[in-house]
Formats: C-alpha cells, structure tokens, sequence
C-alpha cells in the first residue's frame, strides 16, 4: 500500500480568547478538536459542514498558516506540521491553496503576469527569464483565460476570471495538493459551473489532490470521492461520495442534506429540520457534541463521546446508535 | 385587480463612465397573498427592481421611471412622507444580512416597538407586548428575555427572525424579502424558509422574493420571474418553469445547477456551463441582452430585442426562438 499524500492525525487547533482587563486570555476556543483523515494522491476529499465547524481551519493548518495545537501533519510520509521555516519551502510548493474571495486574494497592484511569475521564481522552476514566460502564458491556456490578459491587473477581471487566475497560480508551483477553501462559494450558477468543470479537469490532467472544503453539498457531490462531515471541530462521519448523499448514517449528516432546497418544485421532501443553533465552540456539549440537537438523543450521548468507528466499506461514524433510524433521504423515497 | 403592477419599470444610475441602465424596462404584477420569486445572478437587477419597489434608491445618482401601483395607487407619485406611511406598513421588507439591517444600539424589543408606535400609534408598554408576541410567532424562545437583548446577543437565525417579526409586525400586504436566507447555513435557512410558508399560511400576505438560490425558488414561490441584465427574459409558474423553461438563459442557469442525488442517478460528471459574462449595463444594448452567450443566437438577435411572448399557458419568454409549445412535455 502506497503512503497516503496527506495524513493528518488528531489535528487539534485551540485558539485564546482574549478578554477582560489588560487581554488576559480568559477562554478557548476548540476550534478543531482531534480530527484525523487522509488523502490520496489524486483524490478529492471534501469537507462539508456548516459556519464554525472548523473546516476552514483544518485546512488553514494544512497550509500551516498557523502552528496547531497538537496531533500531526504528515505530508508524503514527512511530518510537516513541526517543520522549521526552511524546510517549510518545499512543502509549500508541494500544497497550494485557492480562497473563497476572489476580490481579496489576488493583489490589486500586481500584474497577473507578476502574480502567477512570483511562484514560478520563488521555488526557482524556471531557468530562464525566456522559460518563465512561456510558464506564464500556459498557464493562461491551462485555466482558459487568453493571454493577452496578463498586462491587466485583478481588478479589470470579472469573480469568475479572477478565480481562474487564483487558480493559476495555485498550479504555477506545480502542486501535488491543491486546498480549495470554498473556491467556488462566491460565484454565480452559470460561473460556477465552468470553475467546477476547470478543477475536474485539471485534476485530471495533473493528477492532483484536492481538499474540498465547502457548505454547499450539491457541488461537493458533483465533484468528490469522498466527503468528511464536520460539526463543532470533530468529524462525525467521514465515507465515499455515494455512500454519503444516498445512504448517509449519522444523524446530523442526515439532517444536513436534507436541509438543502431541491430545485424541484413540489418535489417529495422530508426535511429534517433541526432546532435551534450550533452550540458555540469556546463551550461545546459534554459527550456527543451533536446531542443538543439530535432527534435521536438519549442518555449515553449526554455524558460519554462516541468515537469514529469504521462501519466497513471506508464509511466512518461517530455515533452510539448501532443502526441509525431510516428517514427518506432528500429526494423522498430512494428510487 | 392585482395588488402590486410594476409597469415599464427602468432604473438607472448615473457613473462617471456613463448611464448604468440598472433595470431596463421591466413589468410584472403580484396578486394579493401570492409569491413571486425573481431569480437572477449578481448584477440581473433583481434587488435594485426590490429597492425600486420601496423607493429606497438614493437619487440622484439613481432615477426610478415607469409606475409602481399598489392597491392601484403610482408609488412613484407619491411624497416621501406619505411613502414613509407606506413603508414597513403596507409593504415591508426583509433584507439579506441581519447584522448590518439591525440596529446594533438598540434592543430588539425597541425596533420592533418603533414600527407599531409608528404606524399604529401604540404606546410604549403596548408596542413592546406586541413585540413580545411578535417574536413567538417567529418561534423565538424565551420572547420576554430576548425582547431586552440587543442584536449582538442574538445569533444570525434569531436574527433573521427578528427581522421577519420586525417585518410583519404591522400586517403587511406586501412583503419584500431581498435574499432572506443567503447568508445562513442550511440548516437554518431550513427553519427560516419553514418559518415563512408558515407564516404566509397565518399572515396571508403577498410575498416578493429575491435570490439567485434555485432551490429556494421551487420551495416557496408559486410563480417565477428571470432576470437577465436588467431585464426581464422569462415568467411562469414555478413548476411550469422547472419543467420546460423556454428561454436558453433559464434552460442554461438550470443546466448549470449541481443537483443533490448526482451520485445516485450517475448522471453526467460535468456540469453545463453558460459560456462567457454578464454584459456591462453600461453601454445601450440593442438587440437581446443574452445574444453574447446564446447557443440560438443570429443576427436577428443582435439586432432586434425579442418582445415578451406567450410561449404557454402564463408562461411568458423574451426569445426570438423559443418554441411556443413544449416540443415533448
């Protein structure tokens, strides 16, 4: 079996709060709390969960934007998350990273021509100023932007143009892992789709992993291999994309997708509505951390954790009940 | 008659780099407790057409034409204190983000209270009773502790409850929801949306609705308008138009659209994508705003702008090629 490209075990990331007189750091929060996967090479993974589930900071720590509180990063069977910052180097070349706001990621007084030059001559992929200019206009034709663009600055490009340009420039390191932090959340239907088109293709062609971190679970199934299900910091269910969206097991999984509108009018829905909020972070619930909300909850959840058990098939759940109550998934009965 | 007939509805900016036609030409009516959803991506027009309807663009720059009747009365002829009487009376509005839309300085009992003191004349202990109740028929637990709490306090759910209470609190005819549920993760834009069928059921009022969220389309409107670049391209019930839409943008935004359940179908891996953007407004389109990224598109479509044609029972699409009737429904 060959070393997965991306192993994260226990990733624990714990921010202070700080408050009170003189900023003392009075609280945490658990941002992440022990969350552990892996990715191939070639695979994408999705993380799926809603505002403050911590996914956005699994992947930030993947990038190491940030040193994590425990657990470990392992990247090609090299531990990356206690690297010094020169070692940090290669490794950043190898993960790239592509952000939600296409508006706010991109400087505005560059040129795209210096913006996707800059990491071509950072990790010295180039060797002549000649090389580096036929990377550039590549790139362009890699992510179907024309290149007689790459005098403009951001600003002349409409969300869907700057995001291809992000793009670009993710792949101008010539990455083995691209983080995508809700990459295709800002856009427009008709723009999303080719940005969700161009991604499966360029994993296609470049054999690149990608971390598909997102909320919105229709283009999370479009795209995936596999999805993990995240909710307070914790991954409750983690399984292969059919597994997940037609037979999903954990309560708040179902709950999830059930919640999403189906662009089918008067179409046969049970939405599981849950109530109330997510729990706050800096104060999660004893035991199951979903218990305030589950519609199945009963005594164990309220005191004792459950743990990720592997229920065969790749499919993982965090969850005492040993079988799941069935409740028609999204689109009414399965057909 | 309806309650609301938006007649030749053109909204315009006036920029440095010229006139932004904003809104260009669009007519439409909601009857009295129906919902009209109007459905386009950033830039169609969609919520300066909900701003215009309130009057609430600044002009200048802007300036609003055609007519606006509601209750057969122009609100365009009307003088701001006699629209102020109007507005969060008659016709009231929700807007996207409840944290900018709430006052952070004052509690949410006060806000409530201020629209009924209003509107209604209620005194002080009156309006913050009826807020009180205001906030359980939004399902807000604890309504006579939150009544004192401050928007801050409140989480990004609550907060779009109050808004919705805020919003109702006077027994709208109309009511203007611009994105409600936009900025909330799904499992609370599930409440939210089941918030307001219920609460249209109880209220009777008659709802505008604006997103580009398809999904929440087919959940809660009974008939569908689709903007394009400032104008109107296509309308029709809501599942005639999720059955058969005529026109190429309708079909193209609809094609486009991830779906749940791909995995179990095993449908198509690739989406289908409209080709191209958006065109500026800021230069006069002659011809069909769509032309540019139309699969149909001839020099008939570049030249003339289709008119607004029955294409089928209260279905109607501005196309040049759209087929009249379903050619297999």
């Amino acid at each position: 079996m060959s070393v997965p490209l991306l192993q994260v075990n226990d990733l624990k990331k714990h921010f202070p709060v700080r408050g009170g007189l003189f900023s003392r750091k009075s609280n945490w929060v658990y941002a992440v709390d022990g969350v552990s996967f892996e990715v191939q090479r070639g695979e994408t993974l999705s993380l799926v969960g809603e505002s403050g589930c911590g996914k956005s900071t699994v992947g930030r720590a993947i990038l190491r934007l940030f040193d994590i509180t425990a657990g470990q990063v392992v990247l090609d069977g090299q531990r990356i998350d206690d690297l010094s910052p020169g070692g940090l180097r290669s490794m950043r070349r190898r993960v790239q990273v592509v952000f939600q706001d296409p508006f706010s990621s991109l400087n505005p007084r560059m040129r795209v021509r210096d913006i996707l030059a800059e990491p071509i001559r950072n990790f010295g992929l180039a060797k002549s100023s000649a090389e580096l200019q036929a990377r550039v206009a590549a790139l362009m034709d890699t992510v179907r932007l024309p290149r007689d663009a790459l005098n403009r600055r951001p600003h002349e490009f409409s969300g869907g143009q700057r995001q291809r340009i992000g793009i670009a420039r993710a792949l101008a390191a010539e990455p083995e892992l691209i983080v995508c932090d809700e990459a295709v959340s800002a856009l427009d239907v008709s723009v999303k789709a080719q940005i969700v088109n161009l991604l499966q293709d360029l994993q296609q062609e470049f054999g690149l992993a990608l971390l598909f971190i997102s909320h919105d679970l229709a283009v999370v199934e479009h795209m995936t291999h596999r999805v993990a299900v995240m909710y307070l910091g914790k991954i409750v269910e983690m399984a292969p994309r059919q597994q997940i969206f037609t037979a999903p097991k954990h309560p708040y999984t179902k709950a999830l997708l059930s919640a999403v509108p189906v662009p089918e009018p008067g179409a046969d829905r049970n939405a599981i509505i849950l109530k109330g909020d997510v729990p706050s972070p800096i104060n999660p619930p004893s035991g199951c951390r979903f218990h305030t909300r589950c519609p199945f909850v009963f005594d164990r959840c309220r005191t004792e954790e459950p743990e990720l058990r592997s229920t065969g098939g790749g499919e993982w759940v965090a969850c005492h009940l040993k079988a799941v109550p069935e409740v028609p998934g999204p689109l009414g009965d399965p057909r | 008659m309806a309650l609301l007939d938006v007649q030749n509805l053109q909204t315009h900016f006036r920029t440095p780099e010229g006139v932004n036609r904003a809104v260009d030409g669009v007519s439409f009516h909601v009857d009295e407790g129906e919902t009209l959803a109007i459905v386009g991506e950033s830039g169609c027009g969609k919520s300066v057409t909900s701003m215009s309807l309130m009057r609430l663009i600044p002009e200048p720059p802007g300036k609003i034409a055609g007519s606006i009747r509601f209750q057969g009365k122009d609100l365009l002829q009307l003088s701001e204190p006699e629209m102020r009487a109007i507005r969060g009376n008659d016709i009231s509005m929700i807007f996207q983000e409840p944290m900018t839309s709430l006052n952070p300085v004052l509690t949410v009992g006060r806000q409530i209270g201020e629209t009924l003191r209003m509107h209604q004349g209620l005194d002080k202990q009156a309006a913050l009773a009826r807020a009180v109740e205001m906030l359980t028929l939004v399902g807000i637990p604890e309504p006579a502790r939150r009544v004192r709490e401050y928007p801050h306090q409140l989480s990004g759910g609550m907060r779009q409850r109050v808004m919705i209470a805020m919003a109702l609190a006077c027994n709208p005819k109309l009511l203007i929801a611009d994105e409600p549920t936009t900025a909330l993760d799904v499992t609370i834009q599930a409440q939210i949306l089941q918030l307001m069928l219920d609460l249209k059921r109880r209220v009777g009022a008659a709802i505008v609705l604006i997103t580009h969220d398809l999904g929440v389309v087919a959940e809660i409107a009974e008939r569908v308008m689709v903007m394009y670049a400032g104008r109107k391209v296509e309308e029709a019930p809501v599942a005639e138009l999720f059955r058969s839409p005529r026109h190429p943008y309708t079909q193209g935004l609809l094609g486009a659209l991830p779906r749940l359940g791909s995995s179990l179908t095993g449908a198509a891996r690739r989406l289908a994508e409209i080709p191209g953007q958006v065109p500026s407004l800021k230069q006069r389109i002659e011809g069909c705003v769509f032309a540019g990224r139309c699969p149909l598109a001839t020099d008939l479509c570049r030249e003339f702008a289709p008119g607004l044609e029955e294409k089928g029972p209260r279905h109607i699409a501005a196309c040049h090629y759209a087929p009249k009737e379903a050619a297999a429904a």
